[in-house]
Formats: C-alpha cells, sequence, structure tokens
C-alpha cells in the first residue's frame, strides 16, 4: 500500500510542471491569502508588542482616580507630594524616592511634506527620576535636555517623520518655540513623544499640576500596598496599576479591530481559495483521466489514487502558503505606520511578523489544500476505469 | 442559436469549471465591496453633511477645551448664524457601554442642527430643565429609555461636586432625524451644558468645541478664517474647518486605512486575474478546432473575437454582479445588527466594481480573444 501511494504520488508530482497553469492558480492564490492574513496580524502584533514593551511591571503609574488615561488624570502638587512619600517605593541613587511626576500635553506636528493636516503627539514633561525608571530609554543622538529651558528630546520615530523635528532645529509648538537637542530610542511607544523638563512645560503651557507619577516599586508585590495605602488616604482619589497594564490594556481595542477584520478577510479569502483550488484539481484529475485508469487497471488500488491526488493538493497549498509568509516577511516586517493611541496622539509601531503568525498561516494553507483536493480526489478514485480509458 | 444564446451556451459546457471559477469571482467581488464600502468610509466621508456648518476645536487637539467666552466672539462674526458649544461628557451607560454624550446649549443647538427634529414642547423643556437629557432614537430603542424616565449616565472624565462621577438626568425628549441619513446617526446624547458647568468638580467655563451655523454656506472659508484670526497668538488658538472636513480629518488620525485596502484589494484581484485567466485560456484552447469551424462558416475574424470577450464579460459581469449584491446584503445586516462600523455598500462602491468588473473581463479576455481572432482556420483544423 505505502510503495504504491509512493509511486504515483511520485509521478503526480514530477508531472506538476505539465500543469503548471492550474498549479500555478493554487499556489498564487495560497500565497495571497497567507500574505494577507498575516501583513494584517502582524500589525495588530507590532502594535502590541510596541505598547507591552512600554511599560515594566514594577514601575507604578498614579493617576486621578476614575482615569483611564493620562490624558483624562490631572493631580495637584500636594497630591504628587503625598504619593512621592507612599510606602513601597524604591529610593533613587540620591536617596529619594524614585518617582517621576509628569505632565502630559498634547501637540500638533506636520509630518514631513504635508501641509494642511497636523498629526497630534504627546510631549511629556518629566522629572529626572522619569530617565532611570525607565532604563531602556538611551539617548542616541545630542545630548539631555537642561532643565530651565525650552529644550526637547523626541523620539526617535519623532525625529524620523515629522519636521522640524530633527537635532539642531527649532521647533515651534502651541506658540513657544522649542529647540531639539536630542533623540532617543526606547523601542517601545515613547518614542512617539516628545520629552522636557515637567517645570518648563507647566510655565510654558500655562499648567498648574501634573498628569501623573511613574513610581518605582521596590517589588510587584509593593505596588498593591501603595495602592492601598493612598486609598486609605482621605484625601486623595487615586488609581494606581502597573505600568504594563496600563499600556496593554490600551492595545485592547485595536487588536480586537484588526482581529476581526483579520479574521474576516482571510475567511472570505480562503473561501475563494478554496474555490479556485477546487478547480484547479479537478482539471488536473481530468487531463490524467487517462493515466489514472491505466494505473487502476494494472493493479493500483483506489486509496493509493486518492492519496496522491490529496498529497499533491496539499504539497501545491504549502509551497503557496509558503511564498505568502515569505513575501509577508520581506514585505513588511518591520515597516513603520503609526496610528492613534490612547491620548488621541499618534503611536509609531512597526509590523511584527513572528513564527507563530507562519505558522497559523501554513495551516490555513494546509486546511485550504485539504478542502480543495478532497473532493477531486475522491472523484479519481472513484472514477470507473472503462469509461476513463474510452475517454479521448 | 443566436448568437447571445451561443455565448451563454459556451460559458455553460463544462458546468463544474464554471460555477467555481464563478464562485472564485463572486467571493472576490464580496471582498472588493466590503473593503471598498471601508475605503469610503474613511475618504470621503460623511457627505450629507455638506458645508452650511463649521467645527471650531482648539488648534492642537479637539481633546483640549475651548474657554466658554470665546462663544461671543464666535457669534460677532459676520456670516455666524447660531453657535453653541459643545463638550464631550464621556458618558458611560452601566459602567461597559460608551456613549456619545455632549453638552450643549439647548435652544442653540436646536438652530444649529435642525435637522435633529423634535416637537417644540420638548425643546423649551430641555432647555429650562437643569438636568434634562435628550437622546436620539436609535439609541434610546437601543437601551430601551423612555421619555420621562430617570436615566443615569456615569462619566469616565467628570466628577460632580460631590465626588461621584453617577450623574442622572431626566429624558425629555427623543430626537428623531430629518431623513435617511440623519435618523442612521440617531446615536447620541445631549445634556443640558447649564447644569454640567456647575455641577462639575472641575470647574466651569468648559466649551468643549463650537458648532458654528453659517448663514450662507459660501462664506464657509471665510469665516473659518475669520474666527481662527481671531484667537491667533492668544493662549487659546483655534482650528475651523466645515463639518465634513472636520469629520475626515478625524478619520485620517487612524492612519493609512485607504492603503491597507488598496494593498490586500491588490493581491485579491492580482489572484483572481490568474483564477479566472486560467479558466477562459483552458476553455479557449479545447476549442480552437470550434474556431476554426466557426470561420469556416462564415463567421469573420471579428465576430469570433467578439464571441470570446463577450463570454469572458459574461462569466466576470454575473460573477462580478452577484459578489457586488452579497456585499450589499452583508452590509445591510451589518447596520441592522447594530455594529458600530457604519459599512454601506453604496453607489461609490458599486461605481468602482463596476468599473473593476470591466477592467478584469479585458485583461482576463483580451490575449484569447487575440489568439481566436488570428487563428488561422487549416492550422486549427489540422490541430497545429
Amino acid at each position: 500500500m505505502l510503495s504504491q501511494i509512493f509511486a504515483i504520488t511520485g509521478v503526480n508530482l514530477k508531472s506538476i510542471p505539465e500543469r503548471w497553469g492550474p498549479s500555478l492558480v493554487i499556489i498564487i492564490g495560497l500565497a495571497g491569502v497567507v500574505a494577507v492574513f498575516t501583513a494584517l496580524l502582524a500589525m495588530s502584533e507590532g502594535f502590541s508588542a510596541t505598547l507591552a514593551a512600554t511599560g515594566s511591571k514594577d514601575n507604578a503609574l498614579v493617576m486621578r482616580g476614575g482615569s483611564t488615561t493620562e490624558l483624562n488624570s490631572g493631580l495637584g502638587r500636594e497630591e504628587t507630594n503625598l504619593i512621592k512619600l507612599g510606602p513601597g517605593i524604591r529610593k533613587g541613587a540620591d536617596g529619594k524616592p524614585l518617582a517621576s511626576a509628569e505632565v502630559i500635553v498634547i501637540a500638533e506636528l506636520f509630518k514631513i511634506g504635508e501641509k494642511v493636516n497636523g498629526s497630534n503627539l504627546t510631549v511629556r514633561g518629566v522629572e529626572p527620576a522619569a530617565f532611570a525608571l525607565r532604563p531602556k530609554l538611551k539617548i542616541v543622538e545630542g545630548r539631555q535636555f537642561k532643565p530651565g529651558l525650552r529644550e526637547l528630546v523626541v523620539g526617535r520615530s519623532v525625529s524620523k517623520q515629522y519636521d522640524d523635528a530633527q537635532v539642531g532645529k527649532t521647533l515651534r509648538m502651541r506658540g513657544s518655540d522649542w529647540t531639539v537637542v536630542g533623540v532617543f530610542e526606547s523601542g517601545d511607544a515613547h518614542e512617539s513623544e516628545l520629552w522636557t523638563d515637567v517645570e518648563v512645560a507647566q510655565s510654558s503651557f500655562g499648567r498648574n499640576g501634573y498628569s501623573s507619577v511613574l513610581a518605582g516599586m521596590e517589588s510587584e508585590q509593593s505596588l498593591k500596598g501603595l495602592g492601598a495605602a493612598l486609598k486609605a488616604d482621605p484625601r486623595l482619589n487615586l488609581d494606581v496599576i502597573s505600568q504594563q497594564e496600563y499600556f496593554s490594556a490600551q492595545t485592547k481595542q485595536f487588536r480586537q479591530t484588526i482581529g476581526i477584520l483579520a479574521v474576516i478577510v482571510t475567511s472570505i479569502m480562503a473561501l475563494g481559495a478554496i474555490f479556485a483550488a477546487l478547480n484547479s484539481m479537478f482539471a488536473a484529475v481530468a487531463t490524467r483521466a487517462k493515466e489514472i485508469a491505466t494505473l487502476r487497471a494494472i493493479g493500483f488500488g483506489g486509496f493509493p489514487v486518492l492519496v496522491s491526488v490529496m498529497i499533491e493538493a496539499l504539497f501545491l497549498a504549502l509551497v503557496g502558503g509558503l511564498i505568502g509568509a515569505l513575501i509577508a516577511y520581506l514585505l513588511f516586517n518591520n515597516m513603520s505606520v503609526s496610528t492613534i493611541g490612547a491620548n488621541f496622539t499618534q503611536v509609531a509601531f512597526a509590523f511584527k511578523v513572528t513564527p507563530v503568525l507562519v505558522g497559523i498561516g501554513l495551516l490555513i494553507s494546509i486546511a485550504v489544500g485539504f478542502i480543495g483536493g478532497l473532493i477531486p480526489a475522491w472523484m479519481a478514485a472513484r472514477q470507473s476505469v472503462t469509461t476513463a480509458l474510452r475517454s479521448a | 442559436m443566436t448568437k447571445t444564446g451561443f455565448v451563454i451556451a459556451n460559458l455553460f459546457r463544462k458546468k463544474a469549471r464554471t460555477s467555481l471559477t464563478m464562485l472564485s469571482i463572486i467571493t472576490a467581488f464580496l471582498l472588493f465591496g466590503l473593503l471598498q464600502s471601508v475605503n469610503v468610509l474613511f475618504s470621503a466621508g460623511a457627505d450629507f453633511l455638506g458645508t452650511a456648518r463649521l467645527i471650531t476645536q482648539a488648534r492642537v487637539s479637539f481633546t483640549q477645551s475651548l474657554p466658554m467666552r470665546m462663544r461671543a466672539e464666535i457669534e460677532n462674526v459676520p456670516g455666524v448664524e447660531a453657535v453653541t458649544q459643545s463638550q464631550w461628557f464621556g458618558g458611560v451607560w452601566q459602567g461597559k457601554d460608551q456613549l456619545v454624550a455632549l453638552a450643549v446649549d439647548p435652544l442653540r443647538f436646536h438652530a444649529v442642527y435642525p435637522e435633529w427634529d423634535l416637537p417644540e414642547a420638548q425643546w423649551k423643556q430641555f432647555a429650562e430643565t437643569r438636568t434634562a437629557m435628550v437622546a436620539g432614537r436609535k439609541i434610546a430603542d437601543q437601551y430601551g429609555w423612555k421619555v420621562g424616565q430617570k436615566v443615569p449616565i456615569s462619566s469616565n472624565i467628570f466628577p460632580q461636586k460631590n465626588g461621584s462621577k453617577d450623574w442622572v438626568f431626566d429624558l425629555v425628549g427623543i430626537v428623531d432625524g430629518k431623513d435617511e441619513e440623519w435618523k442612521r446617526q440617531a446615536t447620541q446624547v445631549w445634556i443640558n451644558h447649564g447644569y454640567f458647568d456647575e455641577e462639575n468638580q472641575f470647574g466651569s467655563g468648559s466649551g468643549g468645541i463650537y458648532l458654528i451655523k453659517l448663514k450662507n454656506p459660501d462664506d464657509a472659508t471665510k469665516v473659518a478664517r475669520i474666527i481662527d484670526a481671531k484667537f491667533e497668538n492668544s493662549p487659546d488658538e483655534t482650528k475651523t474647518q466645515n463639518e465634513k472636513d472636520w469629520n475626515l480629518g478625524f478619520a485620517k488620525q487612524f492612519g493609512d486605512i485607504g492603503l491597507i485596502v488598496r494593498w490586500i484589494l491588490f493581491a485579491v484581484f492580482f489572484t483572481l486575474l490568474l483564477v479566472v485567466g486560467n479558466t477562459m485560456a483552458q476553455s479557449m484552447r479545447e476549442r480552437v478546432p470550434e474556431m476554426a469551424v466557426l470561420k469556416t462558416l462564415g463567421f469573420s475574424d471579428g465576430t469570433v473575437l467578439g464571441f470570446v470577450m463577450a463570454e469572458t464579460v459574461a462569466l466576470c459581469a454575473i460573477g462580478g454582479l452577484i459578489g457586488l449584491g452579497l456585499a450589499t446584503v452583508a452590509g445591510w445586516f451589518i447596520a441592522q445588527s447594530g455594529i458600530p462600523i457604519p459599512l454601506r455598500v453604496e453607489w461609490r462602491v458599486w461605481t468602482a466594481g463596476i468599473i473593476a468588473i470591466l477592467l478584469l473581463s479585458i485583461a482576463v479576455g483580451l490575449l484569447p480573444a487575440l489568439r481566436a481572432k488570428r487563428l488561422k482556420i487549416v492550422d486549427a483544423l489540422a490541430g497545429r
């Protein structure tokens, strides 16, 4: 039985070049399905990876009670002082609590080449502890801003995409002029932000308070302790969550939307691919009706014929799937895009083609190949030998 | 046997092959219909809005609330017929469903938006009752709200002076849109800005954005420029656009959706080209002797080309129209089911679809048709 299967399959596969038209249809059809699927989910993966990377489990983000984003949150000076005295906060190198009270302000910048529609970006006023709390953030060009001056360090994706956001240039924001003195990289959502000294931000933009406090905790457990202590204080109305939780919650909506889009588009395309595969396999079987009948006449069983046709369909489908995954990887992996983030500001991220995605894509190919090959294979095995031999 | 009959008969010779090819075309156009309507949504925006209204927002971001004192200045600009503030409330129903809830000045809002239908008595009640709210018919039906009932809506941004984020309003009216388009948009909730202004913990004076009705739609650009010039170099710089552009700008922030959709459609159509092209090529190859016979009988080269093209167009057209039809039905189902994606497969999508069908037919049918036209009878009959 096995040797029969090998023999017929060998013949089938070797003769594929004779049917390159229909075979190409299956390959390219599946390449398309898998490429689109992979690209869409790579977008979702990339966005979540960027935002998930933007958080550490042992950093606590403290905002006004009930705020879902830093944009909605506002804290006064007394409140931030009380927060910084909370239990469980690590001490920085200077012996003071390692916490950064930050204020975010939205600015409108124009992308390079764009004159009409500006994009909203987040300007974050920070205290020196902000850098210690985000160890992945490094200044790669220029220098750090000097406190007290209207100087900015901008994230890599900002300097790449926006006008006047390069080192040495002067940016006009909200009625004041700022000098870009450095560029930083952090591999997360902060790369879409512009940073400056918090007090300069407050005075330039007319703000009295802060948006949030980021505090480095001694451990993940001390986060709960801080939360409890702050809740117990009747003067305060605050929420404490881990920085990582805050950012991953923001990706939920986007991931859901893209997930639904990917499922719908891929299902419809897979359906189309199944029809195309059925068409091709029927044609493949029809052109070889006489050969298959001859094989049957000389003693090959019906089951080996069925299996061999299935293997041909699966083989073509897998080749198509691999090509599709490759195309998606080559074209889209690490491609930079940006979309709207939680504060209605732009967040840049890169497509991320992961092995899991490729795996799922190949599974889809196998499924399509299987369904597309089954009926033609079944019919090929069941053909009456004499009628088939007679057909001209 | 007429020429048309001949074309159709040929089309359905190999039923399995034709049906499968047609199913491929149908699925491709189903996808085309759905994706293109998403594209249209993001690029064409809401055309029914027109240019008779302007929206003024803070220059940097619409999330920044403009101060109430600007309203009087905007009102004094010549060409402005009515203006109302509109402050985002951040309304949430039963702790989980986000609402589009806006705090407006009731009578001014009525003047700016005559398209919202409500009995005059109820507009008055809205204005005179502090805690009043009105809701669009669609959202009221969705949550079963009845006029006269107290509706608890919490805000995820603004607490009341007593610290609680749970507000309660009196529903005094259910708003209907004046026509189909507006009825579809009746999903918003409006509360009394006066009450909001007094009662919210963060202080009074937040105007949000300003909705402006123009005396004459042609003045849109001029008035917009005057308004923005008034507040230039002030701490509250403004950006004023007509309503349609404002909606478009908002959609644009989601990113280049158009590009993504175009890429997907490109992949789909490239594959489809191959699938249908292969079928037509195969079919023509099998029928070379027949075409030779047709030519022998006296049909001209051009007529034979016509037969092939007609067959291709018929295949693509039938499949394409069915596909677009299915997409329209799917869009209708989505609209009924309340999923908040306003997907409508409308005339713009159909036009694009028909153009796609024609282009596909030409791309797929041209080569086989030309080959059929140039067939030499003797060679064809001899099997060369």
